[in-house]
């Protein structure tokens, strides 16, 4: 399974980690950011990284994982124009954006494609009570729905706990689990 | 007015479009995505679909931070 990443941040780089522990071996990661010196409080990059882009940098960390991964990098800001040709190879999709409004527009971009899309809205806080799922055509999104990124930081527990949820879900639908063996 | 279910809850509402009901309920249009009987409707579907008795709908405004 070949699962796009639609933002490598808190939420991007955090779900990629989890599906790569979790034994998906392919990845499209995508985004035009490069890591801060802020990012470090949630998001899987390391100090010695600030000022690379995070596709890349991220790409380096998966690989200390897994060095087998097949992964691309694309630098780039996802908009209306180039979301569904961007993840036109993907048998998933992670959103991971930080505009209200592009997480919308990835949702309805890929509707039409029935490919599952795993999406985060409500993962600043801190409070950690209201996470829940809920489900919309080819869509299944996480988080409390309510606290904005606008009003609140974002911290490692709420954005992490929401990213290995949404990682948990592709890794249920993907057969992952059943691949691992007790030994 | 139309009994619908929105959000697992039984309403009534205008018998109109989905854009209608968007407006009417003051909703955000561009963080909004909206499911009308288990299918995602892209924004400029909205106008043209009427709601009808029985439908079902979700409505999820999203929140920003990813």
């Amino acid at each position: 399974m070949k699962i796009g990443i639609a933002g490598t941040g808190g939420i991007g780089s955090n779900v990629a980690l989890v599906l790569v522990r979790g034994g998906v071996r392919r990845l499209k990661l995508v985004d035009f950011d490069r890591v801060e010196a802020g990012n470090l409080n949630r998001q899987f990059f390391f100090y010695d990284q600030i000022g690379r882009t995070k596709v890349d940098a991220l790409a380096d960390n998966l690989k200390r994982i897994a060095p087998d991964l097949q992964l691309e990098t694309i630098v780039l800001r996802l908009d209306e124009a180039n979301m569904a040709a961007t993840f036109h190879d993907c048998d998933a999709v992670v959103e991971g954006l930080d505009d209200h409004a592009a997480k919308k527009r990835l949702m309805e971009a890929l509707a039409a494609t029935g490919r599952p899309i795993v999406s985060a809205s409500g993962v600043a806080g801190p409070d950690l009570d209201g996470i829940g799922t809920r489900r919309l055509g080819n869509g299944t999104i996480i988080g409390d729905f309510r606290t904005d990124a606008d009003q609140a930081l974002c911290f490692a527990p709420k954005v992490t706990i929401v990213a290995a949820m949404m990682a948990h879900i592709l890794l249920e639908k993907g057969g992952y689990y059943e691949r691992c063996q007790l030994e | 007015m139309i009994r619908v279910t929105i959000n697992g809850k039984t309403e009534s509402v205008g018998a109109g479009t989905i854009e209608q009901l968007v407006h009417d309920k003051g909703l955000r249009p561009e963080a909004l995505v909206v499911e009308h009987n288990f299918t995602i409707v892209k924004q400029p579907q909205w106008s043209r679909i009427r709601l009808s008795e029985g439908d079902t709908l979700e409505l999820l405004s999203f929140v920003g931070g990813g």
